[in-house]
């Protein structure tokens, strides 16, 4: 049971992550992570949303006839993110400015509703509970990489802090096309080293 | 059509990749000449760099990362080298040359396989890399001086199609008297990249290129004519000197360089003629959108990379007819 | 516990029941966080007028004033007309910027703040720090050719962001003309009649 409950939590970290392996929430994997700081808040309120949506479907599943179970989740999940913008627009303006238009986008994030339906549907509260925290630390921990990576090429800097002058800094990276490279290369380093 | 396969041996024609490759070095080199007259030593030290780091890093992803026999005597890494150089402002820091040629031969060509596995053009895509992640030292452009002029304090000047897009944005043709003259537009003593200055060397190179049948005349001939025909409409409509216009269209900017040498690439156009002409059409319509309406004062890079991205779906529907084949 | 059965009555009872939950929920932390967002919200334009107005103890800044579709902020020291900061929307590279500028009372600019912006990074980015300078402040948009020298004006444009620059140079001559055209800018009991019925026009359109 114990090995049972650290498999489902480890899974989403490298396994089955989900940025890098299954290729789900591309929109704000590629949007959000000018930065690492704006990769891993995106992160940390992907994951607070996929904690509660999967605790809280996996509870309900009873009640919700299959039919419905669609709009039945999206309002759930909707409900916790409207929660986290009201919460980030209250009490951290300064990151709510810079993620506000990604922010209600989580509500159609594809890993949300895709572990809501493949295993909070399935499975009881506290597997679901853990399954909902290692696919949310894991798609953190890619968008922070992701985050690091660009704002450090791009500005110089990272979480702020300058390595070097930020004239140096290549502004694509800080731009879109710069998140479409730097996430092809960190997949194919992924990819690289499971294959070994 | 009458095709006969005798049984071998058969007589190689003596083409390869490494001649072709030397047939276009050669016919850049008239546009180098021009480019040193006009730039000086700048010029020739932004080459070298280029040319030298291109070879270099294919060498090195060829020898650690990819583990295989290196390709670098066939020259097609030195002719990228060569073309990101004509493709650069020559006051550029030589460490953001190199970083273009890292971009250039690493992201461009052997990330995806190396010499004829990419998609994209590796000289433009290192040069665009280059124009989005340092705008201020791209746009640059150093005043042709002649052989005098130093290195990095070279003074800067407008290009002529900055002046046209000014002219066309305020809808005022006399700012159009800024411009230089059509011959010094045409030979070259005018502001812009290293090697596109010169009209009149990329055409003598085109000549060249022709008469060794190194490349076919499609794809340049159908881009030139959209653009002139697409300057002089676009000219009368908006009632600016239509001659002024399209000399400076045609002359100014990297069309001659992209359309003859960039363009032609043998990995990123179509295999048909009839293709070929579609891509050719298309680049000249999307080069002339973003002169006319777009951001910036000059999209070639652009809209060759655009339509290499289109010649997968070109080569699918112009495919060239398979042997055997009846007509339907 | 069985599952539900997907019955017509089912279904309805079940997305009811959840949606209510969700909007008891929500109605609920709404309250919990309005005051907070109304009060930062607030913080943060009050900060950005008081950034742009010249540095006086005493300042007193009135209620907005609409005027050609910007907002006034009337300051008065000691009953005197002391300045104005305007909020001015225009479209730059990358979209609509706003900015705040700030005006003293014969209409020099003494400071602006740029509040929003989609300009590229490391280009039209950089107008807050670039345009702080002697060649705008201080300047008088009348007396100063407010274009870029490029175009034959005062002000150096950002290097490689011409269109930004213009832009703002643009935004700060639409606020210029606006404080200098409105009505309440002399006028301090103009201003409390105009700041009314400003409010009434917002409670028209949240309704």
């Amino acid at each position: 049971m114990a090995n049972k409950a650290l498999k489902t939590l480890t899974n989403g970290l490298l396994k089955e992550n989900p940025t890098l392996v299954l290729v789900l929430g591309m929109c704000p994997t590629l949007a959000t992570t000018s930065s690492a700081l704006n990769g891993m808040s995106m992160g940390l309120a992907t994951t607070f949303v996929l904690l509660c949506s999967n605790v809280v479907i996996s509870l309900l599943k009873n009640l919700i006839p299959d039919k419905v179970r669609i709009p039945a989740f999206i309002v759930v999940i909707a409900t916790f993110v409207t929660i986290v913008q009201l919460c980030m627009q209250a009490y951290l303006p300064a990151l709510y400015d810079s993620l506000g238009l990604f922010i209600p986008l989580i509500v159609v994030n594809c890993i949300v509703l895709g572990r809501a339906e493949a295993f909070a549907a399935k499975n009881n509260a506290g597997l679901s509970a853990l399954d909902g925290l290692g696919m949310g630390l894991g798609f953190t921990c890619s968008l922070t990489v992701l985050g690091a990576i660009r704002e450090l090429l791009g500005t110089g800097k990272i979480f702020d802090f300058s390595i070097f002058p930020d004239s140096y800094g290549m502004l694509i990276f800080v731009l879109a096309p710069g998140a479409f490279i730097a996430l092809a290369y960190v997949m194919a380093i992924v990819n690289k080293l499971k294959s070994k | 059509m009458k095709l006969i396969v005798a049984p071998a041996p058969h007589a190689h024609s003596g083409d390869s990749v490494r001649k072709n490759m030397l047939n276009v070095i050669i016919a850049l080199m008239p546009a180098f000449i021009v480019a040193m007259i006009a730039f000086g030593w700048g010029a020739v030290i932004t080459t070298a760099v280029s040319v030298c780091s291109c070879v270099l890093f294919e060498w090195l992803i060829c020898k650690f990362l990819m583990k295989e026999r290196s390709h670098v005597g066939d020259l097609s890494a030195v002719l990228t080298g060569l073309l990101l150089a004509f493709n650069l402002p020559c006051n550029l820091p030589l460490w953001i040359v190199v970083l273009g040629a890292l971009v250039a031969i690493g992201v461009g060509k052997m990330s995806f396989g190396g010499l004829g596995q990419n998609p994209f053009n590796p000289a433009l895509v290192g040069r665009v890399f280059l124009l989005i992640s340092f705008p201020v030292q791209m746009t640059t452009w150093p005043r042709p001086l002649g052989f005098s002029g130093s290195y990095l304090d070279a003074e800067t000047a407008a290009t002529p199609l900055y002046t046209l897009k000014n002219a066309i944005k305020a809808g005022d043709s006399s700012i159009l008297d800024e411009l230089p003259t059509l011959w010094d537009s045409f030979s070259g003593m005018i502001g812009g990249s290293l090697g596109e200055v010169s009209a009149i060397a990329l055409l003598i190179g085109f000549v060249y290129l022709l008469c060794t049948k190194t490349i076919t005349w499609h794809i340049p001939v159908s881009i030139i004519l959209t653009v002139s025909l697409f300057a002089v409409v676009f000219a009368a409509i908006a009632g600016l000197p239509v001659c002024t216009f399209l000399g400076t269209t045609l002359c100014a900017g990297g069309l001659m360089l992209g359309a003859i040498y960039m363009a032609t690439d043998y990995v990123t156009s179509p295999m048909t003629h009839c293709g070929q002409i579609v891509y050719g059409i298309g680049i000249g319509l999307i080069v002339m959108i973003i002169r006319c309406w777009g951001a910036y004062p000059e999209g070639m890079s652009f809209a060759i990379l655009i339509m290499n991205a289109v010649t997968p779906l070109l080569n699918m529907y112009i495919h060239p007819k398979r042997f055997g084949e009846k007509k339907k | 516990m069985a599952k539900m059965k997907s019955t017509l009555s089912n279904m309805l009872l079940s997305l009811t029941l959840i949606a209510l939950v969700a909007a008891g929920l929500l109605a609920g932390v709404y309250t919990m966080t309005k005051a907070t967002i109304d009060a930062t919200n607030a913080a943060k334009q009050q900060a950005a007028i008081i950034a742009v107005l010249p540095q006086q103890e005493g300042l007193e800044i009135a209620e907005p004033i609409m005027h050609e579709g910007m907002e006034i902020y009337c300051a008065t020291l000691d009953g005197q007309t002391a300045g104005a900061a305007v909020k001015v929307a225009e479209n730059g590279f990358g979209g609509t910027f706003n900015l705040m500028v700030g005006f003293d009372a014969e209409g020099a600019i003494t400071g602006f703040q740029v509040l929003d912006h989609q300009e590229t990074p490391g280009l039209g980015s950089k107008m807050q720090e670039w345009f702080a300078n002697p060649q705008v402040i201080g300047q008088k948009v009348g007396e100063t050719n407010f274009t870029v020298s490029k175009d034959g004006g005062d002000v150096d444009a950002i290097t490689a962001a011409t269109i930004s620059s213009r832009a703002f140079l643009l935004a700060v001559t639409k606020a210029y003309n606006a404080f200098m055209s409105a009505p309440a800018a002399d006028a301090a009991s103009g201003a409390t009649v105009m700041a009314e019925e400003n409010e009434t026009e917002n409670e028209t359109v949240e309704e």
